[in-house]
This record gives C-alpha cells, sequence and structure tokens, in this order.
C-alpha cells in the first residue's frame, strides 16, 4: 500500500513540477496575502505582529483549497480517475497518495510563507519545536480532509465555488489550534502548547481515517 | 401538506413505482401534529405565564426555555443524518439517502433558531447581539458545516452520485462536532464572561425544571413530526419526477 500511495504522490508532485501551477500560482497568491494583509492592517501599529499567527493559518488554508482543487482538477479531465480506478491501485492508497502530494506541497507553501512573513512582517520565529509540531500535525489534518473533500468536488462535476464552503468551516478547529499553538510558542500566549498540538493530532487522525475509509465509495460508487 | 401533480396518474403498467398516495400526512401524524400544538400551547403558557423568574438570569430565563431544546434538536438531528448516511453507503437504498437529506435540512433550521434565540440572549445580558459565546461561536461554525452538505445536494448530479456525496459528508460532518466544541471551549476559556450556559442555576426546580423538560419533550416531539413531512415530502417529490419520465415516454410512443 505504502508503494501505490507512493506511485501516485510522485506521479501528482511530478505534475506539479511540469506544470508549475504550484510554484506560478498558488506560492506568489499567498505572498500577495502577506501584502493585502498588511494594506488592511497598517504596520505601523502593531497590529501585524500580534495577529501573525492567524494570518499565516488563514492564507494556509486559502491555498490549500486551491491546491485541493488543482490536485484534483488533473484527475478530471479525459476520464483519469477512471483509468486510475482500471489501474489496479486500492482505493487507500490513491488517497494516502494524494494527501501525501498535498502534504509536499503544503510544506513548501508554508516554509516559503513563513520567510515572506519573517521578511516583510518582520516575525520572529521562536520555540521551533512546539512551531514544528503544530505546523506538522496541521498540515497532516488539512490534507487529510482536503482529498476526501477534494475528490467530492470533482465527483459533483468540479464545483468550485462548493468547496471553500465544504472544506473551511471543517478546518475551523485547525485554524484555532494551530494559531493559539503558534502563538504560545511565539511567546504571545501563556499556557502549554502541547493540548493544542494534541487537538490537531486528534483531528489528523480521524480525519485520515476517515477518508482512507471513505474514498472507496466515493472512488467507485458515486 | 399535499403536492401538486404535474400530470395525469399513468396505470402501474409503467413499473410499478407509482405513488400510493399524495399526502405526507397519516393518522399516526396527525396525532403526533395535535399531540406537540398542545404541548407547544402548554409550553407557552408555562415557560411565558407560570414559570418565575429566575434568581440570577431573571426574565431572560424564557429564552432559555427554548434555547436548551432548539440546540438539543438540531444535535439529535445530525446524529440521525449521520446514522442514515453510514446506512445509506451499506445499503444503497433510497430511503437512508432521503432521511439523512431531510433531518439535515432540520438540523440547519434548529440552528438557525438557536443562533437567532442566543443572539436575543445575548442582546439582553450583554447589550449586544453577539459575542465570541463559545456555545454560539460552535452553533455558527456548525450551521456553516451543515449549509455545505445542504448546497451539495442542490448541485445537479445523478441520483447516485449525490446519495454518496452526502453520505460522505454526513459522516465527516458529524464527527467534527466534537472537536470544533472542544477547540472553541479552550479558544474561549481565556476569557471569562457570562454565557448562555455558564449561569444556569443548576439546582432548577419546581416549575422551572418542568418547563424546561416540557420545552425539551415539546421541540423533539415537533422535530419528528417535521422529519416524518419532511421526508415524505422528499419520497413523493421523487416519485413525481419518476412518474413525470415515464408520463413522457408514454406520449412520445403515442406520437409515434
Amino acid at each position: 500500500m505504502i508503494r501505490d500511495a507512493a506511485l501516485v504522490a510522485g506521479k501528482d508532485l511530478r505534475l506539479e513540477w511540469r506544470s508549475r501551477v504550484g510554484i506560478g500560482q498558488v506560492l506568489p497568491f499567498a505572498v500577495l496575502c502577506v501584502l493585502l494583509f498588511a494594506f488592511a492592517l497598517d504596520p505601523d501599529r502593531n497590529i501585524l505582529e500580534r495577529a501573525t499567527a492567524g494570518l499565516f493559518w488563514m492564507i494556509v488554508l486559502f491555498a490549500a483549497v486551491l491546491t485541493v482543487q488543482r490536485t484534483f482538477a488533473v484527475e478530471g479531465d479525459d476520464g483519469v480517475l477512471d483509468a486510475l480506478r482500471l489501474s489496479g491501485l486500492s482505493p487507500a492508497s490513491i488517497y494516502l497518495g494524494k494527501v501525501a502530494a498535498l502534504i509536499a506541497q503544503l510544506v513548501v507553501l508554508e516554509v516559503v510563507l513563513a520567510v515572506a512573513m519573517a521578511v516583510l512582517y518582520d516575525t520572529t520565529f521562536r520555540g521551533w519545536l512546539l512551531v514544528a509540531g503544530i505546523a506538522g500535525l496541521a498540515t497532516l489534518g488539512i490534507a487529510g480532509a482536503g482529498a476526501s473533500y477534494g475528490v467530492v468536488g470533482l465527483r459533483l462535476g468540479g464545483a468550485e465555488t462548493l468547496l471553500p464552503l465544504l472544506l473551511l468551516p471543517l478546518l475551523a478547529p485547525v485554524l484555532i489550534a494551530a494559531t493559539r499553538g503558534f502563538d504560545i510558542a511565539f511567546g504571545r500566549a501563556a499556557g502549554p502548547g502541547w493540548p493544542w498540538a494534541a487537538l490537531l493530532g486528534i483531528f489528523a487522525v480521524v480525519y485520515l481515517g476517515l477518508g482512507a475509509i471513505l474514498f472507496r465509495p466515493l472512488m467507485e460508487d458515486a | 401538506m399535499t403536492i401538486q401533480q404535474p400530470v395525469e396518474p399513468v396505470p402501474p403498467t409503467s413499473g410499478g413505482r407509482v405513488a400510493a398516495s399524495t399526502s405526507t400526512s397519516s393518522r399516526g401524524t396527525r396525532i403526533l401534529g395535535f399531540a406537540v400544538l398542545a404541548g407547544l400551547v402548554a409550553l407557552v403558557i408555562f415557560g411565558v405565564f407560570i414559570s418565575p423568574p429566575d434568581a440570577e438570569l431573571g426574565e431572560t430565563i424564557r429564552i432559555l426555555y427554548m434555547h436548551v431544546p432548539t440546540v438539543s434538536a438540531a444535535y439529535v438531528a445530525f446524529v440521525v443524518t449521520a446514522i442514515a448516511s453510514g446506512m445509506y453507503l451499506w445499503r444503497r437504498s433510497e430511503f437512508w439517502d432521503l432521511l439523512g437529506a431531510s433531518s439535515a435540512e432540520l438540523g440547519v433550521l434548529f440552528f438557525a433558531l438557536t443562533i437567532f434565540n442566543g443572539m436575543m440572549w445575548g442582546k439582553i445580558t450583554w447589550g449586544v447581539f453577539w459575542r465570541w459565546e463559545p456555545r454560539l461561536t460552535t452553533t455558527t461554525v456548525l450551521f456553516l458545516t451543515y449549509l455545505g452538505y445542504l448546497a451539495v445536494r442542490q448541485v445537479p448530479s445523478n441520483v447516485r452520485t449525490r446519495g454518496t456525496v452526502s453520505a460522505v459528508i454526513g459522516i465527516l460532518a458529524v464527527v467534527n462536532i466534537p472537536i470544533t466544541h472542544k477547540a472553541v471551549d479552550w479558544w474561549r476559556g481565556l476569557h471569562q464572561e457570562k454565557t448562555i450556559f455558564g449561569t444556569v442555576d443548576p439546582d432548577m426546580r419546581g416549575t422551572q425544571l418542568f418547563t424546561a423538560y416540557l420545552a425539551l419533550v415539546v421541540f423533539l416531539g415537533l422535530f419528528v413530526w417535521l422529519l416524518i413531512h419532511r421526508f415524505r415530502l422528499a419520497w413523493l417529490t421523487e416519485r413525481a419526477e419518476d412518474r413525470g419520465l415515464d408520463t413522457a415516454i408514454a406520449e412520445r410512443r403515442a406520437e409515434a
């Protein structure tokens, strides 16, 4: 199963690398958001500094919606999804492959975003262990839920306007937990960070498990 | 409640899928409906006139008599949707598909009522319609989650795709309820303020306790009554669509 998932992930990442949609469109969109939030919130009033963690995860969620859409849009053309079903790969491994490809793209996005914020907002990223743990678990959850909803969007004929409405309310707990976790790591909020990491971990495990199970009916019976 | 027949009835030779009845009511629902109606009248009498104001909450306890049942009915509705979704993926029957969708619609309705009466309570207690009170915030996030479910039902697609996709969403959404609750509770835990449940006297007794339980029973009864009607309406709508197609085929054959 791991080998099959790696095959699917490799295919997706090769496609992304060759088409340059992530690098050419999603990453610039994320950096653009960093600029736009500065225009909206006035960089001289310390609001940006206080809001960095929340803005970071807001931008990640917006960009994740675009990435999820893109990852599944490539399966919608020319009956590729049917070909994937006939390839003999199990739905669970296709799902895990998709999740892995999403994670790789989101991690790149988060690194670029962190650099952009460090430069433009003068953010100091501290508490690296907690930051890495929170980011890793949140990314797992976003990719796990995103892959399930991506195939839902594909099944409904690429309902682009529907995906944000479906995905973003579901990811509200991830936004809350990841933002609080980052605030604690940066020293802007008191309290232990591990309960937030645990909540993100539970979210990730639940949605990865459900996604792996429910991908079969979405692939084969929808 | 009856639905308009779009076409003349066709003989049962067209696959035997002709609906036997065009009404959503039956003897059972009429009895239940009258019982709920009587319960609502009793609730108004107890909730507005007989129940004394609370020592802490004052007159706003009367809003609470409605708030708790509406939010409870909504959660029951979403659990029904989740069970029906699971059963649909297992059994693939139209019954479970339509039951899940009907229940989700009512859940969204009861959530909207909950948010509305929560805001009324907020206006009196806090002086503003909205504060980031944990229960109200959670309810709003989940309300939006289930609006997505209803939006999926509206997308034109074949019955099987609609059924499978909405069943999956029905399951994914219900799991998020406890996670969202926990996240919002911790998030607001830092900001102590008067909450809609936080100040309720746990030792509610006498008329107040009776009214609270009466409200719960009446609203759950109302939910069941609405669910039966909504389900039957959805079922008849599907039959009417089948019948429309059968008639169209018969008309084309008659032309030839």
